[in-house]
């Protein structure tokens, strides 16, 4: 495990932000952390990134309770991130480097390594309020990567990039991923969670209330719901324990009681003479387990 | 290096290198000189016409007037007004001054003409009437032969000496007061001037660091009290940098001054042999004894004192402001009543040595100023140049020492919470709150 919370609790004031949450992030892993807006997403990676401790529980970084060392480990791109407008980006990103425990010398070529991977050493001398938005994201993914952290936090990376530079990071961050880094993913995209995470966790009102690995998750939620498509004319006279949701013409989402009644289905299909031209299982999207497990969340 | 260290060097360099510092820096000297330059310049100026004018003395009182910057008198001899007018009248002229009869030496006022269709200048007009008025008083004791040594006579200049009771010699002398006061209002200047600036410098530079968002990347990796601290740290050093500038400038713009207002080097050289020159109207033995009460200070206490007021003053405000900065919203505007808990007491400090220092820096208020830790960094420092009894300097630094401990850690707690709250400034119920919630 790379990182593992552990019965975690925080609050401010008479507000209880994040209430007893456990989870773990496998090594390697890229691992979503997903919530609606103030579920306490924000408090826990504050806790992690050391910004803020927790009122009780405990947190592990790479099996080392978490201390003044850690946020050396640790590359945060938060939501809310910015740079020094006036200062040179060259100089900024050494600056940020050395905070993150680099030597000078070791900042340097950090700089340097990252600034021809991404072509941009001619940027060195200009300020950053002078480069566009764009760049400036460019520039400040680089500020978080840029001492090769063991473990990567982003808040909603992609926000604001446009689709070019959002495969240029992605491919990033995928090649950060093949490399070993494990990636902490915070979003409200559930496509990008589909695409991106291999396990995530959902938090709502402080507590988690989903978590496991993508795939699992999607069959554990999935409703044994079939699309299937036949030439012709549907037939009329099929099984009852066949329950039809929806049917348009040739095309019908059919709900069983199990999976294994698919074979079944299609055992009667043919036997109508009928042929078939698609035959798939609806696996629920991330969005609608997200909405759902939100929804039933219960008020605390 | 550590993080601090890295944090004060940026803070520091961002500022210093920033063109705005640098042309304050370097033109603030220069500002002054240009404005001593036209303030000579201005004195100069005598106008570019010559009032030509003639003295009908009917009385005979006055032989000549001397001439006087602008004005020439010229005496109408047999000419008679009508005469003089036809000269006005061509320009041969600019006007005439008719001076009547005085009659009785009980009169205190006496009218005198001036004829000419052109408006007598204030300056010019209060010039002749200064000339006159002597010229009349020569006349008067003239007339009436008294003897102008005795008159001379007549006249004492007063200065009270201080001499103490209980035996001690203070040895202090009519100058003291005068040198305490402008010592300590120097200093006081100073500490105003600083906590003000460079107090609310890092105040917006904690909102800005608020407002550009860039403090949650910052807190990623370095603790709040360290950016902090490194930020009021590093502010204060540009102030420090900055006050060095202005004094080194100063002093080279002054050296300069002669040379550029083109005084000859021979005169220079007199000049400097002789302190009491550089203010014409002190007298020689004025300055010396004002230099040998300067000498009599006790320079190595005011200024190590002063060292250590002035940082306290500034950690405490410094830190106040940050703690400010830190709770204000993303709407500067609306944010401005927090900093009235931070204004009024530096405020308050520099009224209370403004208008009751100068009159009695003993006085019980002036005491109560310099112990209380809002107040003494800018009072003490003031007393300190009148002696003021040895406790109550020291309480007072202790006083002022800890309460800017404590201020920097208070300012800690709530700028650890204000710095990570985005968009609506804090009330001071939360803000107060804020200090109570646990790391």
């Amino acid at each position: 495990m790379i990182l593992s919370i552990q019965d975690v609790v925080k609050s401010y004031g008479n507000y209880q932000a994040v209430n007893h949450v456990s989870f773990d992030v496998p090594k390697g892993s890229v691992f979503g952390l997903l919530g609606p807006n103030g579920a306490g997403k924000t408090s826990l990676i504050r806790m992690i990134t050391t910004i803020t401790g927790p009122d009780s529980g405990a947190i592990y970084l790479d099996g080392e309770k978490l201390n003044d060392r850690s946020p050396e480990k640790i590359g945060y791109m938060p939501e809310e991130r910015g740079l020094y407008k006036k200062m040179k980006v060259g100089e900024h990103m050494l600056y940020l480097a050395q905070l993150k425990g680099l030597t000078a010398a070791q900042a340097r070529k950090a700089v340097d390594h990252w600034f021809t991977k991404f072509d941009i050493k001619d940027w060195s001398e200009k300020r950053v309020e002078e480069l566009s938005k764009g760049m400036q994201q460019k520039i400040q993914f680089i500020a978080t990567i840029i001492h090769s952290p063991r473990l990567l936090i982003l808040d909603e990376p992609f926000t604001g990039l446009d689709p070019i530079n959002t495969n240029l990071i992605k491919d990033e961050i995928r090649q950060l991923n093949e490399a070993g880094t494990s990636i902490i993913f915070s979003t409200h995209r559930m496509e990008q969670v589909e695409e991106m995470c291999d396990y995530i966790v959902l938090i709502n009102q402080g507590r988690n209330v989903l978590q496991g690995e993508v795939q699992a998750i999607k069959s554990e939620y999935k409703q044994h719901l079939f699309r299937v498509e036949v030439q012709g004319e549907w037939p009329a006279d099929l099984s009852d324990k066949f329950q039809i949701v929806r049917q348009d013409r040739s095309v019908a989402t059919i709900q069983l009681t199990d999976d294994n009644q698919s074979n079944e289905l299609l055992r009667q299909l043919m036997q109508k003479g009928l042929r078939i031209v698609h035959f798939e299982e609806i696996l629920p999207t991330f969005n609608e387990i997200f909405i759902r497990t939100v929804q039933e969340t219960p008020a605390p | 290096m550590s993080r601090l260290s890295l944090i004060i060097k940026r803070e520091y360099l961002a500022r210093v290198r920033k063109k705005s510092f640098i042309i304050a820096t370097l033109l603030a000297p220069v500002g002054i000189l240009v404005y001593m330059l036209v303030i000579v310049g201005l004195s100069s100026y005598q106008g570019n016409d010559e009032l030509k004018i003639a003295v009908l003395d009917e009385a005979n009182m006055i032989q000549q007037l001397p001439d006087a910057k602008g004005v020439r008198f010229i005496p109408a001899g047999a000419r008679s007004l009508e005469q003089l007018k036809d000269e006005v009248s061509n320009h041969e002229l600019s006007g005439i001054l008719r001076i009547p009869q005085l009659g009785t030496f009980q009169k205190k006022n006496h009218t005198v003409f001036y004829y000419s269709d052109e408006k007598l200048a204030p300056e010019k007009s209060s010039l002749i009437e200064e000339k006159l008025a002597e010229k009349i008083r020569d006349f008067k004791i003239d007339s009436l032969h008294l003897s102008r040594t005795s008159l001379s006579m007549l006249d004492t200049d007063i200065s009270i000496d201080p001499e103490s009771i209980s035996g001690q010699d203070t040895g202090e002398s009519k100058y003291t007061a005068g040198v305490g006061l402008a010592v300590g209002g120097i200093m006081t200047f100073l500490m105003f001037f600083m906590v003000m600036l460079y107090g609310q410098m890092v105040m917006r530079s904690v909102m800005e660091e608020k407002t550009n968002r860039i403090v949650e990347v910052m807190m990623s990796s370095v603790r709040p009290f360290d950016l902090m601290m490194g930020k009021i740290i590093g502010t204060g050093a540009v102030g420090l940098t900055q006050m060095v500038a202005w004094v080194v400038l100063s002093l080279a713009v002054t050296f300069a001054l002669p040379f550029i207002l083109n005084i000859d080097p021979a005169q220079m050289q007199s000049m400097s042999s002789t302190p009491g020159m550089a203010q014409p109207e002190i007298g020689q033995d004025d300055a010396l004894r004002i230099f040998a009460e300067l000498g009599k200070q006790n320079w190595p206490l005011i200024i190590g004192s002063f060292i250590i007021f002035f940082l306290g003053g500034y950690f405490i405000y410094a830190s106040m402001f940050a703690a400010i900065g830190s709770a204000m919203g993303d709407d500067m505007g609306e944010g401005q009543s927090l900093t009235l808990p931070a204004t009024i007491p530096i405020i308050l400090a520099f009224y209370i040595v403004s208008m009751a220092g100068w009159r009695n820096p003993d006085s019980g208020l002036m005491v109560f100023a310099s112990l209380f830790p809002l107040f003494s960094p800018i009072v003490m420092p003031f007393r300190m140049a009148f002696n003021p009894p040895w406790w109550q300097v020291a309480l007072s630094l202790v006083l002022v020492v800890g309460t800017a401990i404590f201020f920097v850690w208070m300012a800690g707690r709530i700028y650890r919470v204000g710095i990570l709250l985005y968009g609506k400034k804090g009330s001071f119920k939360e803000i107060s709150k804020w200090l109570f919630y646990k790391g």
